[in-house]
């Protein structure tokens, strides 16, 4: 009698699957490693040219949802002689079992050795990703440092917003991308597949060389940075001729031209999102004057309310996802964001399905958007971000909203309905008081009294949010200090007993925050240069993994590494945190143009200094950032005047036993 | 898809006896509430697609009388203990049926609990040892096929090993390899009768 195989599903000739499968009874979570999901896309090794492993450098319930890794995903896969695959961040305990068995980094598509590709890239949404991508190098067999590195290596490239300023990894990445990706991994692709298809001439170095000529893709090794005797940079050059002195950022216009992801990921395993996403627009000019995203993905690019409509009848129809969020980074700001929510809410009445959109905005239009989208009975949690406490914090970050309009606000959504709302602050914002903290207080206080009045219950709660700030490049604070984290907590332990001074209160206000540790460190990262290389490396020997994990942080495992290695180039972690830099300063990132410029966000780092507010240039005019000339792009917003028609029945979409 | 009533509805799903993490299985069973009626093969062929490779919808027909779980009285299991020696593995099943009861501990949800391993084990077979599984001959492999009753708290596979190593002090030097041949109702005979064999009009065991 045979022996079945526990294993019913082809395995590709260079899977480690065989090897893996033993060791998966021994893990937590042994799912996330198996593949295979709905989506999911697998070809054959030798019919493709061109081999992407891609990664978001967090564990696979984190880094699946992903979605900037699930549009380029599935735009190489589209491409017949192109493959992609997916990898993720393993656990410490199969990170151990594999390093004993010598498993290397597999991709969970078809558990491909991720040194047999001919592209690694790795999606950074913030830099607390970068332990995890040292440990996937070294679990792949790649040399850590890309010098060490041969032709029989991956070209490693790091895209996603950190990448904005990837000097920090510029030792271990051979390439960055800043921008968005679409049209980047194409371009990327051809130039491999002639490099492959013209025999590989000149290895690895003329594939970068290549690369870098774009002038969109960053090659760190062949620039050189040059240090002044007090530790600041004197210049950053390139070493080679034909490679551009500055490296641009890409944007795909014309959304609609791109409706992805068109099928996307159904996670196996839990994920932090199991819904169908789709961005309704790329970009803000809102201004906030701490937000990268907002800086660095100018102009405003709408997708049209149709293409929306579309792309979510048909992501729903593939994933049979219950839940559609729309994305964007203020999605109540898109010119038909009315029409779009009535729309939808309209045409999944009665059914099982959800909309939600993060919503950022404070003004009654919210109210009225969340009770479009609330139709199927399902209100979740309305938040709002007034990021500051007090008027004038708020006018040196460009968050123009007024206590008066929050507390009508909140209280109209009170009135509707609503008996929790999430207030999100920032505390060790530049310029920033004790007081200015206590004023969150007096506000959240007033929130509840206004709210209690108005629906005379004292059934209604509100939840104070408030994060330590950190100063990101590319924008108008990249050259402001942090504050010191001893000093946020205090402000943040004043602040829990203003909330508390008033017992009635106090009992109806929750208070959430972090402390201001974990953001020193992500402070140094984000405006790290070359030089904090070492200390990410030291770091990760140390055992440092899942930075992005409070349990898995340890705050003195990186003050520890600073401690050792940056004294060897005479700066500290307080050099590259808690220091304010001036106007001439050569700032590690200047050579990496996001099409903003320097002067403009110099001017407007001097107008928060002033208390001076700047308003937004889709409604006002252009008060010239520098990016749509920079980039040769514009502003693309509707309205288009279209309308969502009535959806036909879609088969087993529409139920009858859903909620009222 | 049905869905519960209420403020969170659910998926009408319930499964039935699923075999625990890291162990293979050819026979699971699972019921779902539908909204409307559908042919049944069009369902297993709509389920089949959106599943994972190597997650295989065998069959799929429509309920009626008795309910999943009173369906489902035993399980057959298939275990390959690598690097043991099958008479090793003879003499410790010996020893294990020969007693009333073996008692062995394990952790569930509510802590550590002890339990009979023995009582529920309907039958055990040891095979020849010839019956090496691919992989190297020159290593031996024993292997044993046991029919174990569905009680509560659940005796699994696992927990009959505990039992081995109870009563014979075998220890398997890897780790073995399970799966889950079929469940369902059981004859007198001691054989297992597919769950879905009561709604399959005339179909025959195997008629997959
Ligand atoms: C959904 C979301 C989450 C979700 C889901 C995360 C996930 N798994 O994707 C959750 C709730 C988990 C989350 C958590 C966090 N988030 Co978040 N999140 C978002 C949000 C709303 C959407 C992200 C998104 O999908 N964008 C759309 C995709 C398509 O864009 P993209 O990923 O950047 O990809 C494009 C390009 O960057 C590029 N690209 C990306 N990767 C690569 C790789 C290569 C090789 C190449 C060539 C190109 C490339 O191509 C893509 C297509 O153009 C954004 C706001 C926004 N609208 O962007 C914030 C945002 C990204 N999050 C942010 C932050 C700070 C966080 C947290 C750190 C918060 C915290 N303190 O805990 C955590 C970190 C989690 C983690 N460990 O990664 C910030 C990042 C701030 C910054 N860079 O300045 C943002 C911008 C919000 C903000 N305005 O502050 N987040
Ligand atoms: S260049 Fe002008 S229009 Fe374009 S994003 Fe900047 S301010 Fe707005």
């Amino acid at each position: 009698m045979s022996v079945p195989s526990t294993t019913s599903r082809p395995v590709a000739a260079n899977s480690v699957w065989p090897r893996l499968e033993p060791l998966l009874p021994q893990v937590t979570k042994p799912i996330q490693y198996v593949g295979g999901e709905l989506g999911a896309v697998v070809k054959e090794w030798d019919a493709a040219t061109v081999r992407w492993a891609l990664m978001y450098p967090d564990a696979y319930e984190v880094g699946l949802p992903n979605q900037g890794v699930q549009i380029l995903y599935e735009v190489l896969n589209e491409l017949p002689d192109t493959l992609a695959e997916r990898t993720y961040a393993v656990w410490p305990d199969l990170e151990k079992l594999m390093r004993a068995h010598g498993v290397p980094q597999f991709t969970v598509d078809a558990h491909r050795p991720v040194r047999d590709f001919d592209l690694f890239g790795v999606s950074f949404a913030t830099e607390l990703g970068y332990t995890n991508l040292l440990s996937a190098i070294d679990l792949a067999g790649i040399p850590l440092l890309a010098a060490d590195r041969t032709d029989a290596d991956p070209v490693i490239v790091a895209g996603g917003h950190a990448a904005f300023n990837p000097e920090p990894i510029a030792d271990f990445v051979d390439a960055a991308v800043l921008g968005d990706g679409e049209e980047a991994v194409l371009e990327i692709t051809g130039i491999v597949r002639e490099w492959k298809a013209e025999g590989c001439p000149g290895g690895r170095d003329e594939l970068l060389l290549r690369l870098a000529r774009t002038e969109s893709v960053y090659v760190p090794r062949f620039y050189d940075v040059d240090y002044l005797p007090d530790g600041r940079i004197q210049r950053v050059v390139p070493n080679r001729a034909d490679v551009p002195f500055r490296v641009h950022k890409r944007t795909t216009m014309d959304l609609d031209a791109w409706p992805y992801p068109k099928k996307p990921l159904v996670p196996l395993a839990e994920t932090v999102h199991e819904r169908y996403a789709v961005e309704i627009f790329r970009g803000c000019t809102r201004g906030c004057r701490f937000c990268q995203a907002g800086m660095i993905t100018r102009p405003v690019r709408e997708r049209s309310i149709t293409t929306v409509g579309q792309m979510v009848q048909q992501g729903l129809e593939f994933s049979g996802f219950h839940e559609v969020g729309l994305l964007s980074l203020s999605s109540a700001d898109h010119s038909e964001i009315g029409d779009m929510c009535s729309g939808l809410a309209e045409q999944y009445q009665g059914t099982n399905v959800s909309l939600s959109l993060p919503s950022t905005r404070v003004d009654a239009f919210n109210i009225e958007l969340a009770q479009e989208l609330s139709r199927n009975g399902r209100r979740t949690g309305l938040t709002f971000a007034p990021e500051g406490g007090s008027e004038r914090i708020r006018k040196v970050i460009n968050k123009m909203v007024s206590k008066d309009d929050l507390i009508r606000t909140v209280v109209t959504a009170y009135t509707n309905g609503w008996r929790q709302v999430k207030l999100y602050f920032m505390c060790g914002l530049p310029t920033e008081t004790d007081a200015d903290v206590l004023e969150i207080a007096d506000m959240a206080h007033e929130v509840i009294r206004a709210g209690r009045a108005a629906t005379g219950s004292k059934d209604i709660r509100c939840t104070v949010s408030i994060g330590g700030f950190v100063p990101k490049p590319h924008t108008p604070f990249q050259w402001a200090a942090m504050q010191r984290p001893e000093v946020i907590d205090h402000r943040l332990k004043l602040l829990k007993q203003a909330i508390n001074a008033d017992r009635s209160l106090g009992r109806a206000i929750g208070y959430r925050y972090h402390d201001g540790e974990p953001s020193l460190i992500e402070g140094l990262l984000s405006r790290g240069d070359r030089r904090v290389g070492a200390v990410i490396r030291r770091v990760w020997e140390n055992g440092g993994r899942f930075d992005g994990w409070s349990e898995h942080f340890s705050y003195q495992r990186w003050v520890d590494a600073a401690a050792e290695v940056l004294p060897g180039f005479g700066v500290d972690l307080d050099w590259y945190t808690t220091r304010e830099r001036d106007e001439l300063e050569v700032l590690p990132w200047d050579h990496l143009d996001s099409g903003l410029d320097k002067d403009w966000l110099w001017q407007d780092w001097q107008d928060a200094l002033g208390e001076y507010e700047q308003d937004d240039c889709r409604w006002t005019p252009c008060f010239d950032c520098g990016v749509c000339p920079a980039m040769d792009t514009e502003i693309q917003i509707g309205p288009t005047g279209r309308k969502l028609l009535p959806l036909t029945p879609v088969n087993g979409m529409k139920l009858s036993a859903g909620a009222q | 898809m049905a869905f519960s009533q209420g403020f969170t509805p659910h998926p009408k799903i319930s499964y039935a006896s699923a075999a625990p993490t890291g162990v293979a299985s050819e026979a699971e069973y699972l019921e779902i509430g539908l909204r409307e009626p559908v042919d049944p093969e069009q369902l297993r062929l709509a389920l089949d697609a959106a599943l994972s490779p190597g997650l295989d919808v065998l069959d799929a027909v429509v309920a009626s009388g008795a309910s999943l779980p009173d369906r489902i009285e035993a399980s057959r299991w298939r275990i390959e203990l690598p690097q043991v020696d099958p008479d090793v593995l003879a003499k410790a099943v010996a020893v294990f049926t020969a007693a009333d009861e073996v008692l062995v501990e394990r952790m569930t949800k509510q802590g550590r609990r002890t339990f009979d391993a023995r009582a529920a084990v309907v039958n055990i077979d040891v095979s020849p040892a010839s019956a090496t599984p691919s992989g190297d001959p020159a290593v031996p492999c024993a292997i044993l096929e046991l029919v174990v009753r569905q009680v509560t708290p659940s005796v699994r596979p696992d927990d009959v090993l505990s039992g081995f190593r109870v009563v014979a002090g075998l220890e398997p030097p890897v780790a073995p390899k399970v799966i889950r041949l079929a469940q369902g109702t059981l004859t007198a005979q001691g054989a297992i009768v597919d769950p879905l064999d009561a709604d399959r009009d005339g179909a025959t065991i195997g008629g997959r």
